[in-house]
């Protein structure tokens, strides 16, 4: 059965906004909150509201390599998600916090 | 013909004396550095006899290339030995008396430190010496003008422990350097103007043009040779390193202080004449550069106490009449000069290193006297070397400096009767020298701890009591110089160059010898009767003219004056304004104040580092706004 354009379909412009909705709470919580777990899934949030990005202008566009990017997105993401959870892991070992200004020996 | 090995023979001894000398013996030592400069010698007379030039042969450059050193655009400069007759009378005049100098050494440095280290420069001056004369463009006969330059920096420093001796090396160093930066820029101006540097392409190209042709060109390069001259050869305003020079040993100044390296002057100006025949402006000024210096530095000589001193004034003032020679055209006149010269005057300065050993190292004349009795042979040779240079009849100092004379008096009679005075003062102060030495009573002090000279502090490592005829080996060469001296004025150098300077129309007049022999006369005369029949007077006539005494005895107080006007300025304006100014300030600030920018700028940028993730996540949110309301506003071109 071949696909034909989808009836009353939902407009491109309401995922876009969407995607800017959840990208800005990525960011508010990148920004505001101070426990590291919570930051580390705003950076998910933020990924993922690039991916409906991604896919929106890809089915807009008609053209595959939105959803191409938005597999690498993924992936990097898993990838970020095993090293992140291991360092956040080790930082709580070894200072019994995870207030994320605590963590700023970078400095000096 | 193989001339490269005219130079090279002396350079193989410098490398083998000079390497491995430390740990030959003397004997070898000496075997090498005399060996080589006479095998030299040898190779020079079978050159010059093979091309023919005592027998009326030579009249053509003869000319070697080796190979091209620079190649740019169609200047060519390539590595090139020639020989013409004015180089033959060079060669012979450098390998003969260097030959006999060496010999001499041998005995008079005998019981000097550094022996092997002194015949490694001094088979080193040769071959850079020979190289001056035997280079055929001006790129070659650089090298060896300032190779030269550089062994007579540092035989003048030989004893480099005494303050004195380096002082009077760099002074040798430095004055040259500005004579050398006029001939570098003589050098320049033959480039750019004939585009070639060789003798050979340069001379014929000048001498094909018509004397008027664009005169200033000529006018300027040989001004600027000239100032090369000044200062090689000792001339005012350079003169004053020569007398210095003299802290050097005393062979020293008999090969590269009298009979070679300062007639390096002489010899450039006569081998490029035709350019300067192409200036008769150029060429006055070389004639009364010459004229003053050879009135001023014997004036300066009538007074001087040192031996050496005495003969080194004698020096610039006999290089001032070789100038005089070539400034008035004789240029062969010049040369013969340049020959008797090196003859005679190597034969004084031996003669006077002869003295100063027998009497200990003693230099001032005022302590010696009486030496007739101890020194019978260095008497008699200094004897013809003093009547030689007084224009005695007959001896060689007479033959030449009567031709230049003449010469100078056809071409402006002041300048023969300048000449002429000139040649009386000559005659005075070097027989007052001689009696001196040799007549009267011995006035050295056995034990003379009261009368060091700085200058001859260094020589006093034997004492013997009373003065003593030096060894064979020093004064078997005083008495070949000798002969030379008396007999050299017959070899007919003028007639010889004829090829390269054609001699004058036209016998000049007789009386013109006569006066100039009465001079020299007078002033033989006039010294026996100050110094030896009445001792007294000069001290009485220096007492009466006390300010002029006093002036020639401080030598004008030429060195004062230059202090004064150039070298105290110059290390003023060096302190203060290259040093404080130019490189604290502007070198130094610029450095330190690139750093101090950096770390300013620094200093602002690390507060961004705050360490806190959150404030970078801030300013990446912030940078990120930015870039999308630039983006928004001005859209993405292109």
């Amino acid at each position: 059965m071949p696909l034909g354009p989808l009836p009353a379909a939902v407009p491109p412009s309401w995922y876009l906004t969407l995607s800017a909705i959840l990208f800005a709470l990525g960011v508010l919580g990148f920004l505001l909150r101070r426990n590291i777990i919570t930051v580390f899934m705003s950076i998910e949030l933020m990924l993922n509201a690039v991916n409906l990005s991604f896919v929106t202008f890809s089915y807009m566009l008609k053209r595959a390599d939105g959803h191409i990017f938005s597999f690498f997105v993924m992936v990097v993401a898993a990838a970020e998600a095993a090293v992140g959870l291991a360092i956040i892991l080790t930082v709580f070992k070894n200072r019994q916090t995870l207030e994320i200004d605590e963590v700023s020996t970078l400095k000096n | 013909m193989q001339l490269w090995l005219i130079p090279i023979l002396p350079f193989l001894g410098f490398l083998l004396n000079g390497l491995f000398g430390k740990r030959l013996s003397k004997p070898v030592i000496n075997i090498i550095a005399v060996g080589s400069v006479l095998l030299s010698f040898v190779w020079v007379l079978k050159t010059l006899n093979g091309l023919g030039a005592f027998s009326g042969g030579l009249d053509e450059t003869y000319k070697e290339h080796y190979y091209t050193w620079i190649q740019s655009g169609t200047l060519n400069i390539s590595v090139d030995f020639a020989i013409v007759r004015l180089t033959a009378v060079m060669l012979m005049v450098i390998t003969g008396v260097g030959t006999l100098i060496h010999i001499y050494s041998v005995g008079y440095m005998a019981h000097e430190g550094g022996y092997y280290r002194f015949f490694a420069y001094l088979n080193l001056f040769m071959f850079f010496m020979l190289i001056l004369v035997l280079g055929a463009n001006f790129l070659v006969l650089f090298v060896g003008w300032e190779g030269v330059g550089l062994c007579s920096y540092l035989l003048i420093g030989f004893y480099f422990l005494e303050k004195f001796a380096t002082d009077a090396g760099n002074k040798a160093f430095i004055v040259n350097r500005i004579g050398d930066f006029g001939f570098v820029l003589a050098i320049f101006l033959v480039a750019i103007h004939f585009g070639s540097l060789d003798f050979g392409t340069v001379l014929v190209q000048v001498k094909n043009l018509p004397v008027e042709a664009s005169a200033g060109i000529f006018t300027t390069i040989s001004l600027l040779l000239l100032v090369g001259a000044t200062g090689k050869s000792a001339q005012i305003p350079l003169y004053v390193w020569l007398p210095d020079a003299m802290a050097g040993p005393t062979p020293v100044s008999a090969l590269i202080h009298a009979a070679t390296m300062v007639t390096a002057g002489v010899y450039m100006i006569a081998r490029t004449s035709q350019i300067y025949l192409h200036s008769p402006w150029a060429l006055d000024i070389v004639a009364i550069v010459g004229l003053t210096t050879a009135f001023v530095a014997a004036t300066i000589g009538l007074a001087q106490n040192d031996i050496k001193k005495v003969f080194a004034y004698s020096t610039v003032s006999q290089l001032g009449y070789m100038f005089v020679g070539l400034g008035v055209g004789a240029f062969s006149a010049g040369i013969f000069h340049l020959m008797t010269h090196a003859f005679f005057k190597a034969l004084l300065f031996l003669g006077a290193g002869s003295v100063i050993h027998a009497c200990s190292g003693e230099q001032d004349m005022r302590y010696m006297g009486g030496l007739r009795k101890y020194t019978p042979i260095t008497m008699v040779t200094l004897l013809c070397g003093s009547l030689a240079i007084a224009g005695f009849p007959f001896l060689s100092g007479a033959a030449s400096k009567d031709l230049i004379l003449e010469a100078a008096y056809e071409h402006a009679p002041w300048m023969y009767w300048v000449g002429v005075f000139t040649a009386g003062m000559t005659a005075f102060y070097v027989f007052r020298a001689f009696f001196l030495t040799f007549f009267g009573e011995y006035k050295g002090k056995h034990a003379q701890p009261a009368h060091h000279d700085p200058d001859t502090a260094h020589q006093d490592t034997h004492h013997h009591g009373t003065p003593h005829e030096s060894p064979a080996v020093m004064w078997i060469p005083l008495a070949i110089l000798a002969v030379l001296s008396v007999v050299g004025g017959f070899i007919n150098i003028p007639r010889f160059l004829e090829p390269l300077f054609p001699l004058q129309e036209g016998e000049p007049a007789r009386w013109l010898e006569y006066v100039a022999m009465a001079a020299g006369l007078g002033g033989i005369a006039l010294a026996y009767l100050f110094y030896v029949v009445s001792p007294g007077l000069p001290e009485s006539l220096a007492n009466s003219f006390k300010g002029l005494h006093n002036l020639i005895y401080n030598k004008y107080f030429v060195d004062e004056f230059y202090d004064a006007t150039v070298v105290e300025p110059m290390v003023d304006g060096s302190r203060q304004l290259l040093w404080r100014v130019a490189d604290v300030r502007l070198i130094d600030g610029a450095a330190n104040g690139i750093g101090s920018t950096a770390r300013g700028i620094g200093g602002i940028l690390r507060r961004a580092q705050s360490g806190y993730i959150r404030s970078y996540a801030a300013w990446v949110l912030a940078g990120s706004i930015l870039a999308i309301a630039y983006i928004g506003f001005v859209g993405l071109t292109r």
